[in-house]
């Protein structure tokens, strides 16, 4: 009974948790988040240039792109990282001073940019060449083709492996403490780290992450919503004039469009 | 580009132009597709292609409005040379419609129309909204236009891509194996707005297997085999009194 409690005591001690609160919500969660975003908003737009030069006819764009995917996918976040933010530490301090995070973010985005560079790559390719050919028949150039006809079909399908890298991306954040932050520029694994290493007690870890289960829990079932909506939408967005009322259920509503052959 | 009338018809159409083809060549890698492909289709008139698969046909028509570029020889339109024009430019100017519609499936039908008339044509949004509209109702499905194409039939798809294409205000229309991919309910429908279209004096050039559609539409049958026409001449004459062995084979085939 008495180990049990102590188990208890070690991870869910409310006292240490209600402790690191107040740091983990002011200081973790914020610097968490902003990690997360700069580095998805970077890796996203690195990605999709990545992904079109990798689909080029050019070979000298699309050997680079092969290089600089093989790369940052194939190294261990923490080699990245450390070798970014450590390597090009001096010449961060020179533009944006003794902050590790610019170089932080930019190690995040450049491993997400090759992964969300092949998502979005896949995505691109398993769109019908049909689809280019026939906005080429209406008069679009090619890159006009691919901009407004291919590439939004293409990266509707891979949204949920998109999401799934972002929550991959709220995680790997947590590899920035290699990069000696101040107490304010603390993430969230950070802070709980530095209260159960100075409590002894793993509690405020747990808050941690829990911290990190709230965030990325949400995400996975937005992940599930939208692979959802693609799959019945694929039948089922037929927009409202087929649907005036939105009463009916969407999954009858293909049936009703054939039904409703005038010729 | 210059000599063209900018006509402002919205409904009805006006003649087009006539289309030709010198001696086209093309191989793709070590497949030499077209041969020498000589053909002429006077404006405001219609040509069907026959032949067996893998003999060409949708090849020649790519090759007509250079999604392929031949390797050799040369094509007219209006008895000009288009291989200097710019191919996007060229492309306005002759509609194209494909075996499997090819609609934006991420667009609703209007969009799929309004796309490359304001992007291409400098139209207004109401304005390509509105001519849109005209050549939905032309074939039939205006009260579609707000639904995407997944849920339309494959003939109402087809008959979207049509009107697609017309908005563009071509000179002249390629259809490729425009039926072939339909139920044989949906395919009347389809083949009735395209003899409409051709009844009003658009210049078409179509690949088909409805011999039905060819022998009382078309003023002219080609058949090509092996990339080359081999036999050609007014529908009558070539389903009534083949010259040639092959195309004898290949009527007794299909017909």
């Amino acid at each position: 009974m008495d180990a049990l409690n102590t188990v208890w005591d070690t991870f869910f001690d409310l006292d240490a948790m209600r402790a690191a609160l107040p740091d983990m919500l002011r200081v973790g969660l914020p610097n968490t988040l902003v990690l997360a975003l700069f580095s998805a908003v970077i890796g996203t737009v690195l990605g999709m240039v990545l992904a079109v030069c990798g689909l080029s006819q050019h070979r000298w764009l699309r050997w680079p792109a092969r290089v600089w995917t093989d790369v940052f996918r194939g190294l261990p976040a923490a080699v990245t990282i450390l070798l970014i933010g450590v390597g090009l530490a001096p010449l961060g301090l020179e533009i944006w001073g003794p902050n590790p995070y610019p170089l932080g973010i930019l190690a995040l985005s450049l491993i997400a940019s090759a992964y969300i560079g092949e998502i979005f790559r896949s995505g691109i390719q398993s769109v019908d060449p049909g689809q280019l050919e026939a906005a080429r028949a209406l008069g679009f150039s090619r890159p006009w083709g691919m901009r407004l006809v291919v590439i939004p079909q293409g990266v509707r399908r891979v949204l949920p492996a998109l999401v799934n890298q972002f929550i991959a991306l709220i995680k790997e954040s947590s590899l920035v403490y290699f990069l000696g932050l101040l107490a304010s520029q603390r993430d969230l694994f950070r802070i709980g780290q530095d209260a159960a290493a100075n409590t002894g007690n793993q509690s405020a870890l747990v808050l941690a992450g829990l911290c990190y289960l709230l965030i990325t829990v949400p995400l996975t079932h937005v992940v599930n919503a939208i692979d959802r909506r693609l799959r019945e939408g694929r039948r089922a967005d037929g927009g409202p004039s087929e649907t005036p009322e939105g009463t009916t259920d969407p999954a009858s509503r293909p049936e009703l469009a054939i039904s409703q052959e005038p010729r | 580009m210059t000599q063209q009338t900018r006509s402002s018809h919205t409904g009805a159409l006006t003649g087009g132009v006539g289309v030709a083809t010198r001696d086209v060549q093309l191989s793709l890698g070590s497949n030499h597709v077209l041969r020498g492909v000589d053909l002429e289709v006077p404006a405001a008139s219609t040509a069907c292609v026959i032949g067996p698969s893998g003999s060409g046909k949708s090849t020649l028509l790519r090759v007509v409005n250079r999604l392929l570029e031949p390797d050799s020889g040369d094509v007219l339109l209006d008895g000009r040379s288009v291989l200097g024009d710019d191919p996007d430019v060229l492309r306005q100017r002759v509609g194209m419609v494909f075996q499997h519609f090819n609609l934006f499936p991420h667009k609703t039908v209007r969009a799929n129309i309004t796309l490359g008339l304001t992007r291409l044509k400098g139209l207004s949004k109401d304005e390509a909204a509105e001519r849109a509209l005209v050549h939905l109702d032309r074939v039939g499905l205006a009260h579609k236009a707000d639904v995407r194409p997944g849920n339309l039939s494959g003939g109402q798809q087809q008959r979207v891509a049509i009107a697609r294409a017309l908005a563009m205000e071509p000179e002249v229309m390629l259809f490729d194996e425009a039926t072939s991919a339909l139920d044989p309910e949906l395919v009347k429908g389809v083949l009735a707005t395209m003899a409409d279209l051709a009844a009003e004096g658009m210049t078409m050039l179509v690949v088909t297997h409805e011999m039905g559609f060819a022998r009382s539409v078309a003023q002219q049958v080609l058949f090509m085999d092996h990339g080359r026409v081999v036999e050609a001449g007014e529908p009558g004459q070539v389903f009534e009194a083949p010259r040639t062995e092959r195309l004898q084979r290949f009527l007794s085939q299909v017909l």
